[in-house]
């Protein structure tokens, strides 16, 4: 299936599989000769947290308004940056330290809108995407508290 | 109406999911959430912070002051730590 230039597909996936980065770049940019930059974010489960190394992370979602929430940013995000492809996979279970958690690509035709959209959706799945982090640790299992720092990240992309 | 629990307030309430009829009292989110902590010691402890809560009304999330009328289905969670 060849996209027309100028099209902006938009993927999004939850799922409890693992993602393949190449494999998901070439969906978005495979026959298409439009695109001169694709940023790629990757959120990998961490061991050391800010005090007792995690032993597994446990992500839960709200089916249903998780995909809703996610695509009213995307559409922000093809609203805001001229862009050729958005791809953000959410995964939810059970992971250990080193596996993959989220995957947001972004595709453009130059890297700046790549980039600034990649992170402007990253900072939005932080803040307003229904998914929540149980980690257990040794110090014991319980859910991850939110940041402000995130919530101070996803402000300032508020347009007034 | 139907109302679902996420993550440490499913945990507290003991439920993923319930339906509920309020009396027609309990106008906005705000509301709710004071008829819910009445409900039980469950309840009680799941909103003891309610300022903490977050609401989102047929998948959209609201402020506490929300009116309830008319939604399909209400969640309470806690702050989102995905990504």
């Amino acid at each position: 299936m060849t996209s027309p230039v100028g099209a902006c597909p938009v993927t999004i996936r939850i799922q409890q599989d693992d993602f393949d980065i190449a494999r998901e770049i070439a969906a978005l940019t495979t026959s298409r000769t439009d695109i001169g930059a694709v940023v790629s974010f990757s959120g990998i489960c961490r061991a050391d947290d800010d005090s007792a190394k995690v032993a597994a992370l446990t992500l839960e979602h709200y089916p249903g308004m998780a995909e809703e929430e996610i695509r009213r940013h995307t559409d922000e995000a093809v609203s805001r940056w001229p862009l050729n492809g958005v791809t953000v996979i959410h995964r939810v279970g059970r992971f250990m330290p080193g596996h993959n958690i989220v995957l947001v690509l972004t595709a453009s035709q130059h890297r700046r809108a790549a980039f600034e959209a990649a992170e402007f959706l990253m900072d939005y799945l932080k803040t307003s995407a229904p998914f929540w982090k149980k980690e257990e640790s040794e110090a014991g299992t319980g859910w991850v508290e939110a940041h402000t720092r995130d919530d101070e990240a996803a402000a300032r992309w508020t347009r007034s | 109406m139907k109302v679902k629990y996420f993550a440490w307030v499913r945990e507290r309430v003991g439920k993923a999911e319930e339906t509920i009829e309020p009396p027609a009292t309990v106008r906005t989110v705000e509301d709710l959430i004071a008829w819910l902590s009445g409900q039980g010691e469950a309840y009680a402890y799941a909103f003891e912070k309610p300022k903490v809560i977050r609401t989102a009304i047929d998948h959209a999330h609201v402020k506490s002051d929300a009116a309830i009328a008319g939604a399909r289905e209400i969640a309470f969670f806690p702050p989102m730590t995905g990504g």
